[in-house]
């Protein structure tokens, strides 16, 4: 029987149920062979500013280049140093000289070997004066790096060489026992030294970018979204379970939350702190909440009067404010009150509290007023501070806050003054027109070094103006300390000295905030808030 | 001819006489810019002075003010808008280009929701002037315009997204339909309700004219009567309210584009600003002052078509 025999209406009721049916077993079938492709869609806070690793700043462009290229070293999804691209390496009796072994299956993402010769290439650049890193300073305890990035020695005499291809020999000023974390820094990564010689810094873009991590990158458009594809020579591709990353930037907190709310999102960035209560009543799953290396306080212009040379007036009004309600009440749980600079969850270190933080309130606010009056301050004589802070709800809350106390408590009549961003930052640095300010620190290596430096006389962080030579000296000291429990010994010493001589007025500590769907499977918290996106996988939903 | 020769030379008079606005407008931009405080490299991690030295050379920051002024016009001149200091690696035209067709699409939808509708509630409100309808209207209206999008936009969100699960809450396909209809509606509605107003203000005055009442004294019906004759005379206020509303439109809206993730220019005017992104401020100002420019010089085009007294080029 010829097809055109067959009358229209049997056509119609029969062979199309037929198609149909076949056609939805072969999807059926397709489906099994291959699962749905996984994507992860992150919320990513600003737009990245560059994929170039030796020039990214901005935390959620460091999140991009983690997944993008990958370090000698990397973090465990617990945050603890594990091999990478390296895996293995061994240190110097005298803690001076690391060697990393290069895996020798590691593949750029347009198959070319990685080499140790790529991780002398990007090492070099980032102290480069010529690159512009912004975190030239990270690579400091490298043999030379600081003279390099002074521009006073070539880029080639870095202490870092490559034995043979796979052989990478670095060779520090001082034992540094945190120098695999900091490898795992996107400063540290490798370059891939074709790209770099045909398109010089335009390397980072699409189309050009070859990268050494679990992911390539797809698309980039600017303020809408930057995908990243598996790399499929990635050496350890075959325990990769997301295919696709996107990454959504949210500069808008609130915004961000919706998405996450309607489903378009898997994780955010973060979340708005003034509705952390709601949204763990709201998301008790999802909602996570967890000790981060970073600091918050307000630091007093050492330069100036009220505060120069009256280390008393400094600790009464440290002493006069009550961290627990402004971590409670005010900011909701989302941080942790602080006593000290080093935020817990420092890796082996034990954070420092003056003596009186375990005080009842009215022990301490009793001896607050006596300090007060003791620098020559009454309530017929109140004193009159300015406290400065860059524009932004949270920090005005907290600062009306602290006034609020310090005027309860002691009668002080405090001026707030706030300023954009780039203002509050210049006249912060000046040390000229400041009298107490917002001060914050995230550190950038787990190692509580990362904090207590910036309190150095000479560091360029140092916006307190703070000075004290034991204290240079202990940290100078700690540097060249091989043995880990003398150094921690000398750095809690540095931590105890500075909270005596209260430069700074201790607030809270930072805890990273997100929200994370439960289909996410793998996801740790951890002090560094460094999740690799190759460590996570969707779980069915 | 005599009329298209006319309306010529008037078009490069015209353009030509934006050349020196422009000028005017890039050069107080440039140097309002840099009087403020803080710069493109200043942030939380205090860069070692070699570094910004150099960054700052890169940029020719480090030359006189004149001098990079002088730099800065010469690009012009080629059509080089210079490199983004914030987002590295790309040039401000290329940044420009890619978020311009966004709002402009966005924008372009919004218009013309607003005068479709806004047009339509305000001639039906002249119609029935001072009737209960009118009366609610022009008070939905005021509404409208008062209320700030950056409330409009999370309610609509809330609703339509979040609760619903109807539309997206936020994002941008290329040609996505779906994600465009929060935003549009946000950006239209203080427009539909502006131009209702205008439209009825101005279709009542228009009602009144000698030449309606000469109309109307023939026995024309009323529909004819708005059709043929009320309609054109009443769109000229419209018009001068639209020419630079449109350019606002167009070119983005900051809080739009930043509550819905849109990769249009809007949010550049702001976040430029903020990192003190120097060129890509330029950028954008100069983008949105040759826009309005150009609809305002559109619109006086078409006020010489719509307005039989008005003849472009004759003195």
């Amino acid at each position: 029987m010829s097809a055109a025999s067959v009358p229209r209406c049997c056509l119609r009721s029969v062979l199309l149920p037929a198609l149909a049916l076949a056609g939805a077993a072969g999807l059926f079938a397709t489906a099994l062979a291959n699962p749905p492709p996984q994507i992860l869609r992150l919320g990513n806070g600003p737009e990245p500013e560059t994929l170039d690793p030796q020039r990214g700043e901005g935390v959620s462009t460091l999140n991009l280049l983690r997944d993008l290229y990958e370090g000698l070293t990397g973090f465990s999804p617990v945050g603890e140093v594990v091999p990478a691209a390296a895996d293995r390496w061994t240190v110097s009796d005298d803690g001076l000289a690391y060697t990393f072994h290069l895996r020798e299956d590691a593949r750029w993402s347009n198959g070319d070997s990685v080499v140790a010769d790529d991780f002398v290439a990007g090492l070099r650049r980032s102290v480069d004066p010529a690159t512009g890193s912004k975190y030239a300073q990270l690579l400091s305890p490298i043999e030379n790096a600081e003279g390099i990035s002074r521009g006073e020695l070539p880029p080639d005499r870095l202490g870092v060489e490559a034995r043979d291809a796979h052989t990478l020999r670095i060779r520090l000023v001082g034992p540094a026992p945190y120098l695999p974390g900091l490898l795992a820094h996107p400063a540290a990564f490798p370059v891939h030294r074709p790209s770099l010689a045909q398109y010089g810094r335009d390397f980072a873009r699409p189309g050009r970018l070859v990268s050494n991590g679990a992911y390539r990158l797809g698309e980039w458009v600017v303020q809408s979204q930057v995908s990243l594809l598996r790399n499929p020579y990635y050496w350890d591709n075959a325990h990769t379970a997301i295919d696709e990353v996107i990454y959504v930037p949210t500069e808008d907190l609130a915004s961000e939350l919706k998405r996450y709310r309607a489903g378009e999102l898997d994780c955010t960035y973060t979340i708005p702190m003034n509705q952390a209560r709601w949204l763990r009543g709201l998301f008790p799953g999802d909602l996570h909440i967890a000790p981060y290396i970073g600091s918050y306080w307000y630091g007093y212009n050492l330069r100036r009067a009220p505060f120069k040379d009256i280390p008393k007036l400094r600790q009464a009004l440290s002493m006069a404010i009550d961290r627990e309600l402004i971590a409670g009440k005010l900011l909701q749980d989302a941080v942790l009150p602080a006593y000290g600079l080093v935020a817990p969850g420092t890796a082996g270190y034990t954070p420092q509290r003056p003596p009186w933080a375990d005080w009842p309130r009215e022990r301490r606010v009793a001896e607050a007023q006596r300090l007060y009056a003791e620098a020559g301050y009454g309530a017929g004589h109140p004193l009159e501070v300015e406290l400065r802070y860059n524009t932004s709800e949270d920090h005005r809350r907290i600062a009306i806050l602290i006034a609020a106390m310090w005027k309860q408590r002691l009668g002080v009549q405090t001026r707030l003054v706030n300023e954009e961003w780039k203002v509050f930052l210049q006249n912060r640095r000046s040390r000229a027109q400041t009298e107490v300010f917002r001060g914050g620190w995230i550190a950038d290596y787990d190692d509580a070094g990362a904090f207590l430096n910036i309190l150095r006389s000479f560091d360029s962080q140092n916006d307190e103006a703070y000075a004290n030579p034991a204290y240079d000296a202990l940290l100078a000291q700690a540097q060249q300390e091989p043995d880990a429990a003398r150094r921690r010994g000398l750095l809690q010493q540095a931590e105890g000295l500075l909270l005596a001589d209260n430069p700074i007025l201790p607030i809270y500590y930072y805890e990273s905030k997100h929200l994370v769907k439960p289909w996410v499977g793998g996801w740790r918290d951890n002090p560094l808030d460094i999740h690799y996106s190759k460590d996570l996988r969707l779980l069915p939903h | 001819m005599f009329r298209l020769q006319s309306m010529l030379s008037y078009a490069f008079k015209r353009l030509l006489g934006a050349v020196p606005t422009l000028l005017l407008l890039v050069t107080l931009a440039f140097f309002l810019m840099r009087a403020a405080p803080g710069g493109p490299f200043d942030r939380e991690r205090a860069l070692p002075p070699q570094i910004e030295q150099t960054l700052r050379a890169e940029y020719h920051l480090d030359e006189p003010l004149v001098r990079q002024y002088l730099h800065y016009l010469g690009g012009l001149t080629r059509g080089d808008l210079g490199p983004s200091f914030q987002y590295q690696g790309f040039r401000v035209a290329e940044l420009i280009g890619s978020g311009a067709p966004v709002s402009f699409r966005l924008g372009a939808c919004a218009i013309l929701l607003a005068v479709l509708l806004g047009g339509a509630l305000g001639c039906a409100a002249a119609l029935r002037r001072n009737s209960a309808a009118d009366r609610m209207l022009m008070a939905l209206a005021m509404f409208g315009i008062s209320l700030p999008s950056y409330v409009v936009a999370p309610l609509l969100i809330l609703l339509f997204a979040v609760t619903l699960n109807w539309l997206p809450a936020g994002g941008w396909s290329r040609h996505g339909v779906a994600d465009a209809v929060l935003p549009v509606v946000t950006l239209a509605l203080p427009q539909i309700a502006a131009v209702a107003r205008l439209a009825r203000a101005s279709l009542i005055e228009v009602l009144g004219a000698p030449f309606i009442r000469t109309a109307r004294a023939k026995g024309l019906p009323l529909r004819l009567i708005v059709w043929r004759h009320a309609l054109k005379p009443a769109a000229l206020p419209l018009l001068s309210y639209l020419g630079p509303a449109a350019a606002a439109i167009v070119t983005g809206s900051v809080v739009v584009e930043q509550v819905f993730g849109i990769p249009g220019i809007g949010r550049y005017f702001v976040q430029a600003a903020l990192n003190r992104d120097y060129t890509l401020v330029l950028g954008v100002v100069l983008f949105y002052g040759a826009l309005i420019i150009l609809f305002n010089f559109i619109v006086d085009l078409l006020y010489g078509v719509l307005d039989p007294r008005v003849r472009l080029g004759e003195s």
